[in-house]
């Protein structure tokens, strides 16, 4: 049974304007393959199913080890990267079944499985996700930090900005102007850095208006898709009540 | 000339710190990179980075760190950018704390340090076991901000193709493609600094990321740049094979306490913790009493080939040997090791805390890359303010992290990358905006005929490989290049097989230029990608096979038995390969290594107690 050719159903479309459809793909099984090994095999040798000549598909992938983000996409209808998508745990998920390949559809498509996130980095300018340091010449060391603060904030800085989060959200899409779940943690990370927190307001103020944090509607499905198991919805509340009490600050001090 | 405008070629972290520095210094950047830069190799480093801090009472001191990184090199490392590097690794470790990087911390809330290969101290700091993650992370977010003050402009999803160089040989821009559109357009600038990474992708599977081509250094070396010391290539000693790549498990396993066995009984089939430690083989431990474990990677790597297939002592016969973590507290292993566990877990589905990891050795890293210069002050201090340190062979174009050949000589100590890729993009930045001041006449003014005839070149180029028929797909040919590469050009090194070896890349050069792409999409073309890149790097195997054919020693990496000795009076030298028209190979020549403050010693690591 494990042996048996893998069948694979990617969404297609040829470019951004194109209409998409289903070509299914039949592909030789070997252990221990992942997703990518079975779209590396199709650049290799690409014919459908049918055994007919089709374009290759376009994926994006780089690290291969599920820090780079870049392979993210829709794989029997949930959003994961697909390096870390092992063709033998999913077809016990699913016996019997063909694997479905989709590009996230929360994001413009450029060709087939590939999409384009720039939403998702300009959500970090808006939200001035940095340390505004005065400069690389030599100042010495930083601020002393607890390890358990510090253990709680590289969990956040482990984003990859990947998407799982905002594909899953049904208050992220086109028509919204929401900034999403991955972008409010990174305001909670830097706020709470030592040095960060000295601009607090600045990123506050970057999730109080349109698109900013009220627009969440407390679905939770973000934390449940994180591939790094980042506490999200904390980081939500957390932003909440920070946001909430610098707007009751705002209309006391004016 | 209006403010200096720079082209940086990738985004890790060679290539964003540069970007820091230009635009701290004035310069406008164009920052090019193939994915969003957050999503650069980079990421995948995950140890730690090294620098001398000295907040462990252990006497460590930048000189310590100099002396272990030249040892380390095998002597071949020229010594005064070496020297700079470990001198500003502390500066820069703190100023990446500054930039809010999430490094472990001892109880006082200092930084923490761990240890790390080819070392005695603890020198190397890390935010768990996604350092390289974190460190990339830390400048991106920098890069963001100037890129919200306009100093930055990025070009993501654009590749760099070749180098716009005028009649004077003088570089003044670059010819890059839309990895989208497939557009190919030229870009005026008045320096170039490529920080493309590593040429992973000619050995087929590595511990590299699928973008680690190698192709813009290609570029480059077919331009008529120097490619130096290219046949010395990182084996690490640990990595989980796999079959789409073989993942990296960090040296700093065997940093928090990892050891390395076989089982003594040949084809023992009992489960590892069914062995009792009498009955193991700790073979690194035994040979190298002192350093044990913590040998560096050429040492541990040919190790581990050695047991596997000359003492045939492998796992269960076959090429894999156990690092072993099980001894070591779970909340330990996770507060310090935990990503790279996970790696582990998710991809083998093996819980490393419970069971012994069983690993083998995978390419990892090119010492060798594009020649830089660099300046001496009156003191031998290599001059970092200096327009011409740091620049290749083609006046105005600059190379920075993996993809130059500057710190590491025939081997390079773990952690020691990270370093040495943000000190040469913090030393290349300035001495590229240095350079563009310094230009009678900026890049704007240059006669638009020059950024036609390389935009030219480049698409027919292009539109020719679009254009085969008949042909092989490319990216089987790289399976071949893969795996004769390495067969014959990795952990041990014969001329025979070198020979074979070379004379099999003009076979699949010709095949090269002749592979077919499948794909007649007008939009985010791979295949064409791909194919294009090809014939480049094969020809940057040639470059590796030859500089490894003609070196009759071992040194570091690189490591023949017919020439079992280093050989310092005949072989003390840097390798030069330059791009030959006519041969269409590489023809090579030989310069000293700037040894002027450590004097060559034998490198042992007191192996046998020596």
């Amino acid at each position: 049974m494990s042996s048996e050719p893998i069948k694979i159903r990617i969404k297609r479309q040829s470019d951004a304007k194109s209409p998409a459809s289903w070509v299914d793909f039949q592909i030789p099984y070997r252990p221990s393959m992942n997703i990518i090994s079975c779209l590396m095999e199709i650049q290799k040798n690409p014919v459908d199913a049918a055994g007919k000549p089709v374009d290759p598909v376009s994926w994006d992938c780089s690290c291969l080890e599920e820090v780079c983000g870049a392979c993210t996409m829709v794989i029997n209808g949930r959003v994961r990267q697909s390096c870390s998508a092992l063709v033998d745990n999913i077809r016990k998920e699913n016996p019997g079944q063909p694997i479905s390949l989709e590009p996230m559809t929360k994001f413009p498509v450029v060709r087939d499985l590939c999409v384009d996130r720039s939403r998702m980095f300009e959500s970090l300018k808006k939200v001035k996700a940095w340390v505004p340091i005065d400069g690389t010449h030599d100042l010495g060391p930083g601020q002393r930090m607890n390890e358990a603060d510090r253990e709680e904030s590289y969990h956040l800085s482990t984003c990859m900005t990947c998407g799982c989060c905002v594909e899953s959200c049904p208050n992220y899409n086109e028509d919204s102007k929401f900034i999403g779940p991955a972008a409010i943690s990174q305001v909670v990370l830097f706020n709470s850095h030592p040095t960060g927190k000295l601009n607090a307001g600045e990123r506050l103020d970057a999730i109080m208006g349109e698109g900013g944090i009220t627009d969440c509607g407390n679905a939770q499905n973000c934390v449940n898709v994180c591939p790094k198991s980042i506490p999200l919805t904390t980081s939500i509340a957390k932003a909440s009540r920070a946001t909430t009490t610098r707007m009751f600050s705002k209309i006391f001090d004016t | 000339m209006a403010e200096p405008r720079i082209a940086v070629v990738g985004g890790g972290l060679a290539g964003l710190m540069a970007a820091i520095r230009v635009a701290e210094k004035g310069g406008k950047v164009l920052l090019f990179s193939v994915v969003p830069v957050k999503r650069s190799h980079s990421v995948c480093a995950q140890g730690g980075i090294n620098g001398a801090v000295n907040t462990k009472g252990e006497g460590d001191s930048v000189y310590q760190h100099f002396d272990d990184t030249v040892y380390g090199g095998d002597f071949l490392g020229d010594q005064p950018p070496i020297k700079a590097m470990t001198a500003n690794a502390p500066r820069i470790i703190y100023l990446l704390d500054r930039m809010g990087v999430m490094f472990n911390r001892t109880p006082e809330g200092l930084l923490d340090f761990r240890r790390f290969g080819g070392t005695l101290h603890h020198r190397t700091a890390f935010a768990g076991a996604t350092t390289g993650q974190q460190l990339l992370y830390a400048l991106d977010e920098q890069v963001r901000r100037f890129e919200a003050e306009g100093k930055v402009e990025k070009f993501e999803s654009w590749e760099y193709l070749s180098s716009v160089i005028d009649d004077q040989g003088v570089s003044r821009g670059i010819v890059a493609q839309n990895l989208a559109t497939m557009e190919v357009k030229a870009f005026p600038c008045d320096a170039t600094i490529l920080a493309t990474g590593g040429p992973g992708r000619i050995f087929g599977k590595s511990t590299n990321s699928m973008i680690c081509t190698g192709y813009a250094a290609a570029s480059l070396y077919k331009q008529g740049a120097s490619y130096a010391n290219g046949e010395f290539i990182q084996i690490h000693p640990t990595a989980i094979p796999g079959e789409d790549k073989l993942r990296l498990m960090s040296e700093s396993a065997r940093g928090e306490g990892g050891r390395v066995w076989v089982p003594k009984k040949k084809g023992d089939t009992r489960a590892p913790r069914q062995i009792p430690e009498g009955e193991r083989w700790y073979f690194l431990e035994e040979k190298y009493p002192k350093y044990g474990n913590l040998v560096p990677r050429d040492i541990a790597s040919r190790e581990i080939h050695s047991v596997c297939y000359k003492h045939e002592m492998g796992i269960g016969g076959g090429a894999k040997v156990y690092l072993d973590l099980t001894h070591k507290p779970r909340e330990v292993l996770d507060k310090k090791l935990g990503g790279i566990l996970e790696i582990y877990e998710k991809f083998v589905g093996v819980d490393p805390r419970e069971e012994p990891m069983q690993i083998f050795p995978a390419v990892h890293y090119s010492m060798g890359g594009l020649w830089v210069g660099y300046e001496t002050k009156a003191d031998g201090e290599m001059d970092m303010a200096h327009p011409r340190t740091h620049m290749t062979s083609i006046p105005g174009v600059y190379a920075a992290g993996e993809v130059d050949y500057l710190y590491h000589g025939a081997n390079r100590l773990g952690a020691n990358s990270l370093v040495s890729c943000i000190f040469s993009g913090d030393v290349a930045g300035p001495a590229a905006v240095a350079w563009a001041k310094g230009l009678a006449k900026g890049a704007e003014s240059v006669d638009k005929a020059v950024f036609d005839r390389e935009v030219s070149r480049m698409q027919a180029e292009v539109d020719a490989v679009a254009a085969r028929k008949g042909g092989e797909n490319p990216f089987k040919i790289v399976d071949e290049l893969g795996y004769l590469m390495l067969s014959e050009c990795t952990i041990v090194r014969t001329n025979d097989g070198l020979k074979k070896a070379r004379a099999k890349l003009d076979d699949l050069q010709a095949r090269a230029d002749k592979a077919t792409v499948p794909d007649s999409g007008k939009t985010a073309n791979q295949s064409l990608r791909f194919a294009h890149q090809l014939p480049y790097l094969v020809q940057l195997a040639k470059v590796m096979v030859d500089g490894a054919l003609a070196r009759n020693e071992s040194r570091g990496a690189h490591y023949k038995p017919e020439f079992e000795k280093r050989d310092d009076e005949n072989w003390m030298k840097t390798t030069m390969a330059n791009y030959d028209a006519k041969s269409n190979a590489p023809s090579l020549s030989w310069v000293p290594v700037d040894a002027r403050f450590i004097k060559p010693r034998p490198r042992t690591y007191g192996a046998g107690g020596s």
